[in-house]
């Protein structure tokens, strides 16, 4: 199958932490909702985790292993008691060299984010552990994800991290959509979607001139990605 | 005069209304696009924002929880007094900020740099800005709020005069090879540019002509505003529909403004303004009456006018 309109959209519902056998079951473009257990990392947990290599607070294989790029827009009623009315997700792609880490230590098997990540990473790590990507839809739906956070079950890290980084494990309920953008065998729609709109948009660069004025360390084809 | 309290009182109230609230003219073309988007997995996302937007009103919930960097734009009648002067609205905006970051809530997004501390209330060194213009020959004050991303999307590039438009044209077509793949930039957006100037202030335009004109204003340059049809029509032809996915266009509006340059140079910048387009407008009078608008009327003939002194058409 090359052609995206020949997806289905089939939607499915599972619960987190996913078996191996729900992960494998996964193809790309299946819209997916989520219930159960997930907890929220994005660069200030994986400092603190992988660059300073601290113990974390919570047994992190105990928890889940869907984990979800991204910060809640958060409201501490009474402390220690939080309601989270929006959650929306933060771009992935910076947060590669973290993954392999994440999979091998703490048995992390599904990543929730922004815009998927590099095809190198998904060859070599995502395959290797069987691991899948599901991309929030397009993106700012804070409202519609929102409605999915059941309760805060804990938060870890907050005076150290601040409400945006800190680690919060979530109980969701019907949490989504989320389309399968790396499925286990590696497969991305991005690099479907980028291979099927390269062929037309290249043809709008007829007669456009080169900037004159370069700048180091760019990319310099058109259809290249930039991260 | 503009009291420090109705100051205060309509900060917040905007900073709500733009988290939750999509502007009009934005809901409704994106709702125009989803129609005719042919695409099926473009228009199941379209679909989405769309209820997205509905579900945020209803239930009040922010419509996107990535708060951006929320920042002010004042407009400040001639005739304008204020409590406390600029001091004194510069205060207010400051607290409503910290008010409503709580209170709605909104992401405490604005961290130092380099420390990476977080006051958790959105306020710190030159957080949040102020932008000012002034309008003659009245006494109200225009105060609006920005919520915006600021990760991906906007890029700057030192043109030539000899680039022309061609150049424009490449770099528009650049920006949405780097942006609108993978979805980048939350499309579908508005395209904001800035011609000319410094470096500076053709970003710093670009950023108002995004964020500041509604959906379907055009320059009152008639050769600006053929040029934004043509902008439009060449960056929603490039097979990009939302999230990077294949589609009929993802670009609601392009919006350009110019500024004199240097007789040497073109520089030029590009902001794109997602669809969580959070923005709100109120105008504050003399007698302390607020009128929220949907418009919010940056680019008046006094702030693009060319002559030394200004002569109301």
């Amino acid at each position: 199958m090359n052609n995206l309109e020949d997806l289905k959209l089939r939607e499915v519902r599972l619960r987190a932490p996913l078996t191996e056998d729900d992960i494998r079951s996964l193809e790309i473009g299946d819209v997916v909702f989520l219930d159960g257990v997930l907890f929220t990392g994005r660069e200030g947990l994986y400092s603190q985790l992988f660059d300073l290599n601290l113990q974390p607070p919570v047994d992190i294989r105990s928890l889940s292993n869907v984990t979800f790029h991204c910060s809640p827009a958060v409201n501490e009623l009474r402390p220690g008691e939080y309601h989270i009315p929006a959650v929306s997700a933060t771009a992935s792609f910076r947060f590669d060299k973290y993954i392999p880490l994440l999979f091998e230590r703490y048995d992390v098997r599904v990543i929730i984010g922004k815009g998927g990540m590099q095809k190198e990473i998904y060859q070599s790590t995502f395959r290797k552990y069987g691991a899948v990507y599901l991309t929030t839809v397009g993106y700012g739906l804070g409202a519609l994800y929102g409605r999915g956070i059941r309760s805060v079950k804990d938060v870890h890290w907050k005076e150290e991290l601040g409400l945006a980084q800190a680690m919060w494990v979530l109980e969701v309920e019907n949490l989504g959509p989320f389309l399968v953008e790396c499925n286990a065998q590696g497969r991305s729609l991005f690099e479907m979607a980028n291979a099927e709109i390269n062929q037309r948009f290249e043809k709008l660069y007829a007669g456009l001139p080169q900037p004159k004025l370069k700048r180091l360390g760019e990319v310099t084809s058109p259809t290249c990605e930039v991260l | 005069m503009i009291a420090g309290s109705a100051l205060y009182q309509t900060a917040v109230e905007l900073n709500r209304r733009a988290a939750i609230c999509i502007p009009e003219d934005a809901r409704l073309a994106v709702g125009q696009l989803c129609q005719r988007e042919t695409h099926s997995l473009s228009r199941y996302v379209l679909e989405q924002i769309m209820e997205n937007y509905q579900v945020a009103v209803a239930e009040q919930r922010p419509m996107c929880a990535d708060t951006g960097l929320p920042r002010f734009y004042a407009k400040v009648g001639n005739e304008a007094v204020v409590e406390g002067g600029m001091v004194g609205l510069e205060e207010a905006v400051r607290r409503a900020t910290a008010e409503a970051t709580a209170a709605i809530p909104i992401r405490p997004n604005r961290v130092h740099p380099l420390s990476r501390k977080d006051q958790n209330n959105n306020v710190g060194v030159h957080a949040p800005t102020v932008d000012y213009s002034f309008e003659p020959g009245v006494n109200w004050l225009e105060l609006t709020v920005v919520h915006k991303g600021g990760l991906f999307g906007g890029d700057y590039r030192m043109l030539f005069p000899a680039d022309g438009v061609a150049g424009l044209k490449r770099f528009l077509l650049d920006s949405i090879s780097e942006f609108f793949r993978r979805g980048m930039s939350c499309q579908p957006l508005v395209v904001g540019v800035g011609i000319g100037g410094t470096k500076d202030v053709c970003v710093r335009l670009a950023k108002e002509a995004a964020c500041l004109r509604i959906v379907g204003d055009r320059n009152p340059d008639p050769d600006i505003a053929t040029l934004e049809e043509e902008l439009l029509e060449l960056g929603n032809s490039t097979g990009f529909g939302v999230m990077g996915l294949p589609g009929d266009g993802a670009i609601l509006d392009v919006h350009i403004e110019i500024a004199y340059t240097h007789t040497g140079g073109m520089p030029i910048a590009i902001q794109h303004f997602c669809f969580a387009h959070r923005r709100a407008t109120a105008r504050i009078g003399a007698d302390n009456s607020i009128e929220y608008r949907g418009n919010p009327c940056w680019f008046t003939p006094f702030y693009r006018r060319e002559s030394i002194s200004f002569q109301p058409a």
